[in-house]
């Protein structure tokens, strides 16, 4: 198995089979801590944006004058109601933190689709046909990434208005690049293989030969880049936000609740420091799950590993097992 | 190596033509500057007025060239908000963020370099292990979070620094550290994996076995080889804090910058200011490519020859 399990739950493959390298794919994972920390932590957090309005104690935007400002339930002043305090208004800092996910994730999410595809699209034209459309496209690719994209950003945001939409679409054009990249770099890797060259030969279609023999060598590298570019999403979003640029109110939005926090922070820490918190918790997870992505498809990395644990067990004197990750394929 | 030069300049010219269509696709064809400056109760007549002042009434294509001669001449008009030349303002405003952007990421550099190596000198023990978690912890923080904790421990709690404003020098520590504390951590990943490459190799293990002391071997011989990835990341994390972090960190300090402003001039709805920024911040960008092109040729020998 080895890294065969991870391509194999990437590409399906028999029933049992699969059933099996999800298995082991589980083990590895309880088997680096802080990787299985990281995918936990993911997962809650996508079950806590998708059960928002089961979970929220208060509708997210329900003002409640006479409990203004009420510190988090643990302090002397605070009450049970409002487990993480309220804002100036008397809104639930508890449910605007649960709701706040949905806007993070489905940005990040959408940003993550968006720029990806059109990247991924980019970089296989680009090196599958070479010459000159590849020309022009690397060349566009290093302009784009030549200029940071933030104060373009700012122009297109100020002429075209905030919003939701615009922000994905602002945070796609500045992202796309990365992936465009990584998908000529493999793509011209894996031209010259005998395999491709064997599929072309036998007449295998272009579009064929692209999502049949190229792209599937790129699964896990790309899902690695899109998680980790997940994460910068996430904190590029709250930073709009912020500068009021993004998320517009009435919505809930993490970095639009620490902006409102900002003009309290003398008074009320709990409202800059609560969905503060949430940001840099969603990130370090997602964060999280990429090194481990990182560390699970690369070869090298997984041998490593490997020769760390076998080191281990012999220091504790069990001997030298032979487990059926080295069994070559 | 002159050439070499040359080709980065007519590249950074390339540049700034591709930020130059963006911004006159993104105002005069995407967007309507008039409807976005005038209030809304402005008559027709002021709209036509307004437009015929800011040249919008001419075929697209003339207003193209004439938008390439205001770049050339680095003209942009008067600021609507402060009624004076949008450029008198850039002037007055980008010498604060450079004096920011530069202390910021000196830091950064001067610290990462160290913590580092000292990471990369053992990998997987326990100084690397506690290295890369807290670099991931400082990934993970948003920047404009980081500094609003600062000013409440710092400021509000200890009252040991100031919170905003460009009063006295003691007014930068905050902002600085702010802005140096995530390219920090980005930093020392970095220093760290392209050390651990180096120690690897065989030529660290001869000038050990040929007795060197240690800080030859890894300050001198190493760092030497290492030094080109950080350096390019010092670099590029500059630029980034000259055209990016800065508007985040200038915002939360009110340090009154080219950031600071860029957003004061979306607030007051005043395009042409923000279309000077963003073309100055544009061409500093550019120059400090060119700058570390000419830096790498020094430090890296391989390049003065093509």
């Amino acid at each position: 198995m080895g890294r065969g399990t991870y391509t194999k739950i990437m590409l399906g493959g028999h029933r049992r089979e699969r059933l099996l390298a999800l298995r082991g794919l589980a083990l590895e994972l309880w088997r680096d801590k802080t990787g299985f920390m990281g995918v936990v932590l993911t997962a809650a957090l996508v079950c806590m944006a998708l059960a928002a309005p089961w979970l929220a104690p208060h509708d997210p935007s329900a003002q409640d004058l006479r409990a203004r400002l009420k510190p988090p339930a643990w302090t002397v002043q605070g009450t049970w109601n409002h487990v993480l305090g309220s804002d100036h208004l008397g809104r639930d800092v508890l449910s605007r933190v649960i709701y706040g996910s949905r806007v993070s994730l489905l940005v990040g999410a959408a940003v993550v689709l968006l720029a990806g595809t059109f990247g991924v699209v980019m970089g296989l034209i680009a090196g599958y046909r070479g010459g000159r459309t590849d020309n022009f496209i690397m060349r566009w690719i290093d302009t784009q990434v030549a200029f940071p994209g933030l104060l373009l950003a700012l122009i297109i945001l100020a002429v075209i208005g905030p919003s939701m939409l615009t922000v994905i679409i602002v945070l796609a054009l500045n992202g796309w690049m990365v992936y465009g990249r990584m998908t000529r770099g493999a793509v011209l890797a894996v031209r010259q293989t005998a395999y491709v060259e064997a599929a072309e030969i036998v007449g295998c279609s272009g579009r064929r030969v692209i999502f049949r023999h190229i792209l599937p060598n790129l699964t896990s590298p790309l899902l690695t880049l899109g998680i980790l570019e997940f994460a910068r999403i996430v904190l590029a979003e709250a930073a709009l936000s912020f500068l009021g640029l993004g998320i517009q109110p009435p919505a809930t939005s993490w970095g639009l609740d620490v902006a409102t926090g900002k003009d309290y922070i003398f008074r009320a820490w709990w409202l800059v420091t609560m969905p503060g918190v949430a940001i840099s918790v969603t990130v370090l997870a997602v964060n999280l799950v990429a090194s481990w992505m990182r560390l699970i498809s690369d070869p090298q990395e997984r041998e490593k590993q490997f020769a760390r644990q076998v080191a281990a067990r012999k220091r504790r004197g069990r001997g030298f097992p032979v487990p059926q990750e080295v069994t070559p394929q | 190596m002159g050439r070499y030069i040359l080709k980065r300049f007519w590249y950074g010219v390339v540049v700034i033509f591709g930020v130059t269509i963006i911004v006159f696709i993104v105002t005069r064809l995407v967007g309507d500057p008039v409807q976005v400056m005038l209030p809304l109760e402005a008559t027709l007549e002021q709209r036509a007025a307004f437009e015929k002042q800011l040249g919008l009434d001419r075929p697209i294509a003339v207003q193209f060239v004439d938008f390439l001669g205001d770049i050339a001449r680095l003209d942009f008009g008067d600021s609507l908000w402060q009624h004076r030349p949008a450029m008198e303002i850039v002037v007055e405003k980008l010498p604060l963020t450079l004096e920011l952007a530069f202390i910021g990421i000196g830091l950064a550099f001067l610290l990462s370099i160290p913590l580092g190596i000292i990471a990369a000198l053992r990998p997987g023990g326990l100084s690397d292990r506690g290295t890369v978690f807290v670099s991931l912890i400082g990934l993970s923080v948003p920047q404009f979070w980081l500094g609003l904790l600062l000013i409440v421990v710092f400021a509000v709690q200890l009252r040991w620094l100031p919170t905003s404003g460009i009063a006295t020098p003691a007014h930068i520590i905050l902002p600085a550290i702010t802005l140096a504390l995530p390219a920090l951590a980005r930093m020392v990943m970095i220093v760290r994996s392209s050390m651990i490459d180096e120690l690897n190799q065989q030529y660290v293990k001869t000038g050990y076995a040929k007795g060197l002391p240690f800080f030859r071997v890894v300050g001198l011989h190493a760092m030497r080889n290492a030094a080109l990835p950080v350096v390019t990341l010092g670099g590029w994390e500059l630029i980034r804090a000259i055209a990016g972090y800065s508007v985040v960190v200038e915002t939360v300090f009110a340090w009154p910058g080219l950031g600071l402003t860029a957003i004061q001039a979306i607030e007051r709805e005043d395009l042409i200011l923000l279309q000077a920024i963003v073309f100055t911040v544009a061409i500093t960008v550019v120059l400090i490519n060119i700058l570390m092109d000419v830096i790498y040729t020094i430090i890296d020998p391989r390049l003065r020859l093509t």
